[in-house]
């Protein structure tokens, strides 16, 4: 991706060397190793949740160090407002969007059809996901589900698909500044609660912690006619269902949602003055619309501004195919994704508790408890 | 050679070696202790005597009891399963038995392979419902399992792998030894009538006590050791049923750079090898009485 | 006793019965197994990675997908240098040593012994954090020669080549010592080439270790320039995307591959060289 990416880079006296560091967990611990070893990267792409720690940790520098002209301004302006929202803090911009998506639904039309229902109209409320839900899951003589209504991965990092749930239902799980959380609020509980119930009461959602790397392969194999999970994987899916598939926005309750989600670009602190300029160059080459709208086609993450879907190219992709559009037009319901200070680990909490309420061993609110009474004491230090 | 020059010549001949092994085993140690009662919990700015503060901390740390636990259960499970199964599999291959050569590579296949690598396969044989564990348990009537996102099997799963890893590796040890022991022995007991039972229990078995010990403390270390797979299959979910205490230390140091907390797990690492070899050596000491 | 009955038993106690032989051959096939599925998956294009249909057409796809979405050459190439790197200083090193403590005595010997036998206990990434902060202190983090440091004195080694060292014949040594041969000639000429079967064994199970060793190259390794087949496993498969087994399969056949067609060819050799080192 980089390598063709710099083969066309218009400022011949900046060289890229992109450095592949794998998912977005090793990546944040490799710049933070890097950078407490003192060899910081000049710039990554990192989860925009990370901010907070990055900022802790003084790893990175504002882009407002940069932004010196009107161009500049403007520049900064052209993303998405949704996907500024993590990386603004304390009225800076600390990172850039580069690779954002959001939660979409991806179903079934066969299946769909093969139940009886319209194709074309995907749940739009959490009665319609349950009813539909119970229509789509089969089983077999022997009473074992041959097809689940709806699946939503809870490995891994659970807290971004539960922010589904609880933005849905009205809740907000942390404050803009990062320093508290409010994990036991009723309405969270409720989000928990119900997601709970979709395996344990309507029995329309496979039981236990449901795998997040095989659930797109679950889908393609007929395992659930519905799944949750990010945008990035449209292409995959596009490339690879052996049946007519749509994309839909997560169904609401009190209201629709989704968290972002996704990496955004950081310039680090430590990095020479001339190699931090260069990589702000390269941060605003990489956004400009052509290469945000190509980017969004290749893989079906969100193109960060406005203006890359207004580009011919991503106008064309989104003619002959849809559900491209669909993140997008998630957006105005989109929240931050949950990010706190001492993130890794507040988030640790989250995802234990609700991983223990999933599989049963906790009721929704004990285990929203739990979490809350550990996050509290993590972020006491940062109150 | 003079005494005193012999002397010296031996402390040369070691320092190269020593250098290495007290820097990165026997320096540590000690930074690490040292490291556990010092800094604070969240590395603040300057390292500060804290006592026992971190040691406290641990022991109110569920996700710490809970990865011990796992740890102790994997390996009870791990040591005398991967154990039981290589006698056997070094037994079955010494023998006069049909495709000998290609059960002797299938046994010792996983030991070659690198658990990071393996582990992805595995998650196949485990997936739900297509996986083909469950393809299997569906064709003989039982319901697909979600082995690992079920909490009461997660651990169980990532246990088998390891078995499966390390049982071959051991039986390389155990044939070996099985080979240099006297064809006078197997006659004997031919002549005397002595049925394969018999036979393994009371010549083989004692006679094999040296490489027992050796397997065993191997199995033992391993089964501190061995957490590439979890990093893989379940990050020590779901809601840490399968972590172990190297993983969750690596959690702790790397992900939370928490390295006065690190360093406390790492001192109770520290202990329980300590105590595994202390066991070592008495075990050692008693009953290897055949030379 | 009659002589039927007798030959009947050692019949029993030489040749493996029936049921004997099918338990061998059905613990063989369910250990293979991961290994099998690796060789369908990685032949077969990525719809067919979950069902096992007999008429699936074969691909070398998956190979050149991997072969492209990653630096394995690279890799490759990071994971010979470092394993090689390590084999030479752990022989030298150790062979040292272990002459040190099977040939002289000295002040001090047994708590030096003691000392050394912590390390068969305590490996490097126990001391994971510490080791790292030494590494990061000394500026080779990212490096291959970091990766290896720590393993640069094995005690397993200085362990087998001692009780090697310790069963040659001291009338051999008396030999060359008249001879007028000092005593790294006598290392050179007399002990290291009857401790072959140690080495060998030795250096079989250090490769195999250190190629597939992760978790210390996962911390110290940052990018490409260190990073081991291993670690850039792991990295691959855990994309956001999800699992794509077919692909998986190939860069795991890929990365197993030298190691695999190693042990085929030189099984033999492997069992013998251990039995030869008289590891009991």
């Amino acid at each position: 991706m980089v390598m063709r990416l710099t083969s066309k880079k218009k400022n011949p006296n900046v060289v890229v060397k992109p450095v592949y560091a794998g998912s977005y967990q090793e990546t944040i611990v490799k710049s933070l190793t890097a950078h407490k070893s003192g060899k910081p990267p000049t710039a990554a792409i990192l989860l925009s949740t990370d901010t907070f720690t990055l900022i802790d940790e003084e790893a990175i520098v504002p882009m407002n160090t940069f932004v010196k002209t009107d161009a500049d301004r403007q520049w900064l302006k052209s993303f998405f407002p949704a996907f500024m929202l993590n990386g603004q803090i304390d009225n800076k911009t600390w990172g850039i969007p580069f690779q954002r998506s959001t939660v979409v639904m991806y179903y079934n039309k066969e299946a769909f059809k093969a139940a009886g229902l319209d194709p074309e109209k995907a749940p739009t409320t959490w009665t319609e996901l349950v009813e539909m839900g119970t229509k789509l899951t089969k089983r077999d003589p022997s009473g074992n589900v041959t097809q689940w209504g709806i699946q939503v991965p809870s490995s891994g990092f659970p807290y971004w698909l539960f922010q589904g749930f609880t933005t849905q239902n009205d809740a907000i799980l942390a404050n803009s500044g990062g320093t508290t959380v409010a994990f036991d609020d009723l309405k969270t509980i409720e989000a928990l609660q119900f997601w709970m119930d979709l395996s344990q009461k309507y029995k329309i959602h496979p039981p236990g912690v449901v795998q997040w790397g095989t659930t797109p392969r679950d889908f393609m194999e007929g395992k659930s006619a519905m799944i949750w999970t990010t945008t990035g994987n449209l292409t995959n899916i596009r490339k690879n269902a052996p049946f007519e598939f749509g994309v839909a926005m997560l169904p609401g309750n009190t209201r629709l949602g989704s968290p972002t989600g996704g990496g955004n670009f950081f310039i680090f602190k430590n990095a020479p003055e001339k190699e931090q300029q260069a990589a702000y160059e390269f941060a605003k080459w990489l956004t400009q619309p052509e290469r945000a709208a190509q980017w969004s086609i290749d893989t079906g993450y969100v193109a960060v501004s406005p203006a890359a879907y207004e580009t011919p190219a991503l106008k064309t992709y989104a003619g002959e195919f849809p559900p491209a559009l669909v993140a997008r037009d998630q957006l105005p319901h989109a929240v931050a994704e949950l990010s706190t200070h001492d993130n890794q680990r507040v988030t640790k909490a989250l995802n234990d508790g609700l991983q223990a309420g999933l599989t049963g061993t906790k009721t929704a609110e004990q285990a929203l408890k739990d979490a809350q009474a550990e996050a509290t004491r993590l972020l006491r230090p940062y109150q | 050679m003079t005494p005193t020059s012999s002397h010296v010549q031996a402390y040369l001949l070691l320092l190269p070696a020593f250098v290495f092994l007290v820097g990165f085993t026997h320096y540590p140690a000690i930074g690490t202790l040292i490291d556990s009662v010092m800094l604070a919990l969240r590395g603040g700015r300057a390292p500060a005597f804290v006592g026992l503060d971190n040691y406290q901390a641990m022991i109110q740390d569920p996700v710490f009891w809970k990865s011990a636990t796992n740890n102790l259960w994997f390996a009870l499970a791990t040591i005398p399963a991967s154990m039981a199964i290589s006698i056997v599999m070094a037994l079955w291959v010494n023998e006069k038995i049909a495709g000998r050569q290609f059960l002797r590579m299938s046994y010792f296949l996983p030991t070659v392979m690198p658990m990071i690598a393996v582990a992805n396969i595995w998650i196949f044989f485990y997936t739900p419902d297509y996986g083909l564990i469950n393809q299997v348990l569906q064709l003989v009537g039982i319901k697909s399992q979600n082995f690992l996102g079920d909490p009461n099997l997660a651990l169980m799963s990532v246990t088998i792998v390891a078995i499966w890893k390390e049982a071959g590796f051991f039986m390389i040890f155990y044939l070996a030894a099985l080979q240099t022991l006297s064809p006078s022995f197997r006659e004997a007991a031919q002549i005397e009538g002595a049925s394969r039972w018999y036979f393994f229990w009371r010549i083989q078995w004692p006679l094999l006590m040296p490489t027992t010990i050796f397997v065993l403390v191997n199995a033992l270390i391993n089964s501190v050791r061995m957490v590439d797979h979890i990093f893989v299959m379940t990050n020590g979910g779901p809601n840490n049923a399968s972590s172990l205490l190297l993983f969750y230390l690596y959690e702790v140091g790397f992900k939370f750079w928490d390295r006065g907390y690190a360093s406390t797990l790492t001192v109770v690492l520290l202990a329980i090898l300590a105590i595994a070899g202390l066991m070592q050596f008495f075990l050692l000491d008693r009953k290897t009485h055949y030379r | 006793m009659n002589f039927s009955d007798s030959k009947d038993r050692s019949h029993r106690l030489n040749n493996a019965g029936w049921l004997t032989t099918l338990g061998a051959w059905v613990l063989a096939i369910a250990w293979v197994l991961p290994l099998f599925y690796a060789l369908w998956a990685a032949f077969h294009p990525a719809q067919y990675a979950t069902s096992f249909s007999l008429t699936a057409p074969l691909t070398l796809e998956n190979f050149s997908a991997a072969w492209q979405a990653a630096p394995f050459p690279r890799y490759f190439f990071n994971t010979i240098v470092l394993v090689l790197m390590i084999l030479v200083m752990q022989l030298v090193l150790c062979t040292l040593a272990a002459y040190a403590f099977a040939r002289y005595t000295f002040f001090g010997s047994s708590v030096l012994f003691s000392l050394m036998l912590v390390q068969l206990m305590v490996m490097p990434e126990i001391l994971i954090v510490r080791n790292y902060q030494t590494l990061s202190s000394l500026g080779f983090v990212d490096t291959l020669f970091g990766i290896g440091l720590p393993y640069f004195a094995s005690a397993f080694a200085i362990f087998l080549l001692r009780q090697t060292f310790k069963t040659i014949p001291k009338e051999l040594v008396e030999a060359a010592q008249m001879e007028g041969a000092s005593t790294l000639q006598i290392l050179r000429h007399v002990y290291i080439p009857l401790a072959k079967p140690t080495y060998l064994a030795f250096s079989l199970v250090s490769i195999s270790h250190h190629w597939n060793n992760f978790l210390w190259p996962l911390v110290v390794s940052n990018s490409q320039e260190s990073r081991p087949l291993t670690v850039g496993l792991q990295v691959f498969s855990s994309a956001d995307q999800g699992i794509d087994w077919s692909i998986i399969s190939a860069a795991t056949l890929l990365t197993a591959a030298p190691l695999l067609f190693g042990f085929l060819i030189f099984q033999r050799q492997f069992v013998q060289s251990f039995m030869r080192a008289g590891i009991k």
